[in-house]
């Protein structure tokens, strides 16, 4: 008698939400089944990973994910039209991250203005990240709301302490927000209601349930991923239903593991290796878990991801 | 059912300073009002109380049964603290209750004052390494402590399991694993296990117009399992009561008549039984 794979069928499905303008549009989500699984239903939609930019050098990074960018990183719009062109992303997250207070404390207006620089250069969906301070994001992500105004970007984080202006903002200029809670499934649940609540469409939202690395946490964002999206399909819970965001590459890229020389910690091998493989591992485990959209940074790490996602699919 | 009033804790600021100025005003004026509302013992909650806590405890038994005929039940973790509240405690009124005994070591001194003093024990269905999975897990513990209750010379007949309410907007799925305790403990032995929860644990960390709800229907449901008592406000209890049948009627499929109800009940039911995933605002959606 020949084979019969059990099927599930699921009652929910998670939001098709598209993001940038023109040719280089493009769309995550959409799928009615649980990641991988198109053999139970559809999944029209590859997971999208982005490339991570910054407004400011990356003078933080490690050596080995700063040396692939080296020739463009003094230039937000370089950088991009690096990731754009050479390294053929499919989209690219800014990181607005010398706003920070603690950093070089950019004005709004700036971070307005490499908001625009980077949008001229490239044609591939933009998403536009603060510092993660939710003070100061406020004021700097709607600038970069103002000054992306209809491009359709991605604007985040929004979070508990500062949705509201961020949230009003891109409803105002027609973008789509990330809303981030800290690992706990029924805060993401409530943030994602108090935002519709303002009139923002559910439609329009990616759930951030926060990100940690292999190692330092990865587990818990798992579950609380895995849940989340198990309250999607299974329950046909419409506020679980955004896609997932993976932020991996800032939780990834300063873990020891990515960082320790070899002279140190001969046994660990290449350090080069470790951190690529690091992010890479990182960033399969959440798309198992659920996750649309991964920032990434380092290229040979997405080049992995790439070819595990065309293996799976 | 058995209501132990809940409202004389030391979190409560009210009766932490009462407490400390050894005030009776507001203790007594409580403790009435939890007997007029129908509560069958006042329980005293007193924390911790390593220093005074032997002094502090005698002063709430007999505060609180100057003006209440109602057993006590002595809220504590320090032992000398509950044997000095027993040996004031008026059993004219009833016997006493102890909370708590558990399947930690540190415990078990508890239930030789249980045996010495006729009391009631709660034994509350933890051990030492952290909190149970499931409802499986639970009936194990409670087996343990129903075999040192009969060692210590604890009949069943006085120990009340506990299965530990835990909050719902943070461990939902525990809402109906602690059901599924209530009603396995009930199993354990004939005639059936006594059982009590701290109810209101279930709605903590919840907005302040959502417990209420959470509360009622979370013990209505409990009930419903053969709960015997319940730590709670009795107030709010008697409410519940008043609402049973139409959350009865809900569970049976029907339709009431107060369609604003039947969505709070739906919703909230939902809730208990994780066909819905908790968020503060779920009333709302």
């Amino acid at each position: 008698m020949a084979f019969t794979p059990a099927k599930e069928t699921y009652s929910g499905k998670v939001y098709s939400v598209a993001i940038g303008t023109g040719e280089g549009t493009g769309t995550v989500g959409g799928e009615n089944v649980l990641p991988f699984h198109s053999f139970e239903g559809a999944a029209p939609n590859r997971p999208v990973i982005a490339f991570e930019i910054q407004d400011v050098p990356p003078a933080d990074w490690p050596e080995s994910v700063k040396k692939p960018f080296e020739a463009v990183s003094d230039d937000p719009v370089k950088w991009a039209r690096f990731c754009q062109d050479e390294l053929k992303a499919k989209a690219i997250a800014l990181r607005l991250v010398g706003t920070h207070p603690d950093r070089e404390n950019r004005s709004a207006e700036d971070a307005a203005k490499t908001v625009k620089d980077v949008l001229a250069a490239v044609n591939v969906p933009l998403i536009i990240l603060g510092s993660n301070h939710a003070e100061k994001d406020a004021p700097v992500l709607v600038a970069a709301s103002e000054a992306a105004k209809d491009k359709n970007c991605v604007i985040g984080k929004a979070q508990e302490a500062n949705y509201k202006t961020i949230a009003a903002a891109a409803m105002a200029n027609n973008h789509k927000i990330i809303a981030m809670s800290e690992l706990d499934i029924n805060l993401s649940k409530q943030l994602n209601i108090l935002i519709t609540q303002m009139g923002f469409e559910k439609e329009r939202l990616i759930t951030d349930p926060m990100c940690s690395a292999l190692g330092y946490g990865l587990e818990y964002t798992y579950s609380v991923m895995e849940r989340i999206r198990l309250a999607a399909l299974t329950q046909n819970d419409a506020t679980m239903q955004p896609p997932m965001l993976g932020d991996i590459g800032m939780y990834v890229w300063k873990v020891k593991e990515t960082q320790a020389p070899e002279a140190d910690l001969p046994h660990w091998g290449s350090l080069e290796e470790r951190g690529i493989a690091w992010e890479a591992v990182t960033a399969t485990a959440l798309l198992v878990a659920g996750a649309e959209l991964l920032i990434m940074r380092h290229p040979k790490a997405v080049e992995e991801v790439q070819k595990t996602i065309e293996e799976l699919i | 059912m058995l209501i132990i009033g809940e409202k004389l804790s030391i979190i409560a600021k009210r009766v932490r300073e009462a407490m400390m100025k050894k005030d009776k005003g507001p203790i007594q004026e409580i403790a009435t009002r939890q007997w007029k509302e129908g509560s069958g013992v006042i329980d005293a909650n007193i924390g911790p109380a390593e220093d005074g806590g032997e002094d502090l405890m005698q002063w709430m038994v007999t505060t609180i049964q100057e003006v209440v005929p109602l057993p006590v039940c002595l809220d504590t973790t320090n032992a000398s603290a509950i044997e000095a509240g027993l040996k004031v405690h008026n059993n004219q009124w009833g016997r006493p209750l102890i909370n708590s005994t558990s399947n930690d070591p540190e415990r078990f001194p508890i239930l030789e004052l249980g045996a010495k003093y006729k009391a009631y024990v709660i034994g509350l269905t933890v051990g030492k390494g952290g909190l149970p999975a499931d409802a499986g897990e639970r009936a194990a513990i409670a087996a343990d402590i129903m075999a040192r209750a009969m060692e210590y010379g604890v009949p069943l007949e006085d120990l009340y399991l506990d299965p530990l309410v835990l909050q719902i907007a943070t461990s939902q799925d525990h809402a109906l694993k602690v059901i599924e305790a209530v009603k396995m403990f009930q199993e354990m032995n004939d005639p059936p296990m006594k059982t009590v929860v701290g109810l209101s644990n279930i709605s903590n960390g919840c907005p302040k117009h959502v417990r209420p709800i959470l509360n009622k229907y979370y013990f209505l449901m409990l009930m419903n399992a053969g709960l015997t008592s319940a730590i709670a406000d009795a107030h709010e209890m008697a409410e519940a009561m008043s609402e049973k049948k139409l959350l009865d009627d809900v569970l049976a499929g029907k339709t009431i008549d107060n369609p604003a109800k039947m969505t709070e009940i739906t919703k909230t039911l939902d809730v208990i039984m994780g066909k819905t995933l908790y968020a503060h605002s779920y009333l709302e959606m």
